[in-house]
């Protein structure tokens, strides 16, 4: 009992040779689709490695990148196919490859789905990694004269501008961490010295962010220093005042920006993948129905094409013995065809060869 | 003695159309091209429309668009000359609009070369006009509760950090004007008073700048106000201080932009130029070579082909001798018609 059988007749196989070798360059197109979009991923994540604490999902990019390029060989192959197929005696080419060539693609697609699945699921590494790195590049704002973390203030002041943000949850994060290094700082003056002391770790902790915190949608000059000081500045009351300063922590803007990216690669990978179960499909029926055709003997005859030989369950269960028997390959068993040798052989008795000499 | 004659066999006659042909459809890409060249110009131009004072350079941009449309209309007509031009019976339909379209390419060209002209000429005009939009837009900052300018405060911040710049020629310019809005001075402090008395207008100047001007390349957090005084700060000198704040001044920076803007369009639109003539001439040969071959017994024989029928002195006598008749049938027509109103005034 044959699985999804069709029957074809020679017009039939040839209409869908042609439109599979049409659908597997199209798949090219989408394999390298794959690639520039895994190229995007990486690039993206690489212009703020910085802010990130460890470079692990760049595995994504990778198997995206991967995927594209496999993608594209595997369906030229399989467009070189189909494009035989036409011819029955082009098909008999590829006749033993055909069979290994669908399972390695059924398989194949399988990655696909992978590769699209691990784009949703990345949140939550993402979400680490982003929290870390953040929370050191705050810390090291003030290294600008350390090699190695020089351009983590640069980093920070742009990432805050260009992605609206402050601080890693919000802009009291500034609050904790001391951002001003001591080469401005004037330790003679009392004031500086002051609040040194009133701090356990003996940082200069104030009530202050940088510049790249400030909103550009306030209707006031800035107010960065003495934030939560309402006195120091005329008409401010820090808790009602919302457009001074970017009300969003990087954090979560930084999620958000690659989560929309992965969630759209993911959309489009899956919209691939199932095109490419599609072509897969259509690739199994043609090999069939070329069989078949074969079996027949008449290249002209209907032939029937279908996804399995037999129902689900009785394939799963000769696959198994198959697979059984592979292992019983090494063994020993009383099969009467084997040749074992016995003590009782006649020795084949040697010819002797004279090579005559020339005199 | 015909202008650049050759000669013109059948199967260099069919290749000149085939190839014109694709030269056409090559043209009329080319038109689009510059069609979305000026479509991006103008863009960029209208986001930053509120520092400039007047359109004036808009018509860069307008003359590429206009002329991109008529090109890519000419292009594709030649493209269709070229498909019956080897058919002798569709041939001569196009015969009478070939001279105007001649003269319309030849305009075209020169309108092309006049926006590449007119692009480095008006630089100077471009830099006006931003010297006056940026000063109103400084001056207007902390206008953020007055209709019509609430704006300009968050148009110069982002124009600042965009295009890495601090005010009009540099940083002294923001020393110049009150750009704290009184609101948000207090009126009972003393140094605001003092500050306010001291000045002519009465007006609040400081000599700090708005956080937009901060450079994040600067290793020391950022100062914005007393950057004059070399005591308020640790450290701090503001004669060597060079990378607090953005150096360079938001019109140098706008003109410098623009400019390297057009500075790529213009090769494209120079190559666009070419493409024309190039079409122009060809279709010339084509045009002569074919009516040629029409005018011989044989239509497969060989033809001449030439760019004027005569020579270059010959050609204008010719056209001198045309307009001059033409302007003797119209004298003679009008003094014809006097003579006519002058009858009847005395018959009547």
């Amino acid at each position: 009992m044959a699985v999804g059988k069709v029957t074809f007749t020679k017009a039939e196989r040839d209409k869908l040779a042609q439109v599979l070798w049409l659908l597997n360059w199209i798949s090219v197109v989408t394999g390298v689709i794959l690639f520039s979009l895994g190229l995007f991923l990486k690039v993206e994540i690489q212009k703020r490695r910085e802010v990130m604490s460890d470079q692990d999902i760049l595995y994504v990019p990778h198997m995206l990148i991967t995927t594209g390029l496999v993608a594209c060989c595997i369906n030229f192959l399989g467009g070189k196919i189909c494009y035989d197929s036409v011819d029955t005696t082009k098909f008999l080419r590829w006749k033993l490859v055909i069979l290994p060539y669908i399972v390695c693609t059924f398989f194949f697609t399988f990655c696909v789905l992978v590769g699209a699945l691990t784009c949703y699921s990345i949140r939550n590494q993402l979400e680490e990694s982003l929290f870390l790195g953040l929370r050191n590049a705050m810390r090291y704002y003030k290294d600008t004269d350390m090699a190695g973390r020089c351009f983590l203030k640069r980093s920070m002041d742009l990432l805050q501008i260009q992605f609206q943000c402050c601080g890693n949850g919000g802009y009291r994060d500034w609050f904790h961490i001391q951002w001003i290094s001591n080469r401005y700082l004037d330790m003679t003056s009392s004031t500086v010295v002051d609040r040194l002391r009133s701090n356990v770790k003996g940082k200069y902790l104030m009530d202050g962010v940088p510049f790249s915190c400030c909103s550009t949608f306030s209707p006031r000059p800035c107010i960065q220093l003495q934030v939560t000081n309402n006195s120091a500045h005329f008409n401010y009351n820090h808790q009602t005042e919302q457009l001074n300063l970017w009300r969003r922590g990087c954090h979560q803007a930084l999620l958000d920006h690659y989560t929309g990216i992965m969630q759209s690669i993911g959309l489009i990978v899956l919209v691939i993948w199932l095109f490419e179960l599609l072509v897969l499909t259509g690739v199994r029926y043609l090999q069939t129905a070329m069989e078949n055709v074969l079996l027949l003997g008449d290249p002209d005859s209907e032939s029937d094409g279908w996804i399995l030989e037999n129902s689900l369950a009785e394939t799963a269960r000769s696959n198994f013995n198959i697979i059984k028997n592979l292992g019983k390959c090494y063994q020993v068993d009383d099969d009467p065809n084997i040749n074992i040798p016995t003590a009782t052989e006649r020795e084949v008795p040697s010819r002797q060869v004279q090579i005559p000499v020339a005199s | 003695m015909a202008l650049l004659k050759m000669k013109f066999p059948l199967q260099r006659r069919v290749r000149l159309a085939q190839g014109l042909w694709l030269l056409s459809w090559l043209a009329v890409l080319s038109g689009a091209f510059i069609f979305c060249l000026g479509v991006y110009l103008k863009t960029e131009l209208l986001r930053r429309a509120e520092v400039m004072d007047n359109a004036e350079i808009h018509v860069v941009p307008n003359i590429l668009m206009l002329v991109s449309l008529a090109s890519i209309g000419t292009n594709w007509f030649a493209g269709r000359v070229c498909q019956d031009s080897l058919d002798t019976t569709r041939f001569p339909r196009w015969k009478r609009f070939l001279m105007g379209w001649f003269a319309v390419v030849a305009l075209l060209c020169s309108l092309l070369v006049t926006a590449v002209v007119l692009s480095y000429a008006l630089q100077g005009r471009l830099e006006e006009s931003l010297k006056v939009g940026l000063r109103n837009g400084i001056r207007f900052y902390r206008d953020t509760d007055v209709p019509g300018r609430c704006f300009q405060k968050e148009t110069i911040d982002r124009l600042q950090i965009q295009l890495r710049c601090c005010g009009n020629t540099n940083y002294r310019d923001w020393f110049e004007v009150q750009w704290i809005s009184n609101r948000y001075l207090n009126f009972t402090s003393k140094e605001v008073k003092d500050r306010v008395r001291s000045n002519v207008d009465g007006r609040y100047l400081v000599d700090g700048v708005p956080f937009s001007c901060c450079n994040p390349e600067s290793p020391r957090p950022c100062l914005q106000y007393h950057l004059l005084d070399n005591n308020a700060h640790y450290n701090y000198e503001y004669q060597t201080e060079s990378l607090n704040l953005y150096s360079r001044g938001c019109r140098q920076a706008l003109v410098d932009y623009y400019m390297e803007l057009m500075n790529t369009i213009g090769p494209g639109v120079l190559s666009v130029i070419l493409t024309q003539i190039t079409v122009a001439v060809s279709l010339r040969y084509l045009q002569t070579a074919v009516e040629g071959a029409m005018a011989l017994d044989n239509p497969e024989d060989d033809s001449d082909g030439y760019l004027l029928e005569k020579n270059l002195k010959e050609t204008i006598q010719d056209i001198k001798t045309y307009f001059l008749i033409l302007y003797m049938r119209n004298k003679i027509n009008l003094e014809s018609d006097d003579a006519d109103a002058a009858e009847k005034a005395t018959a009547s």
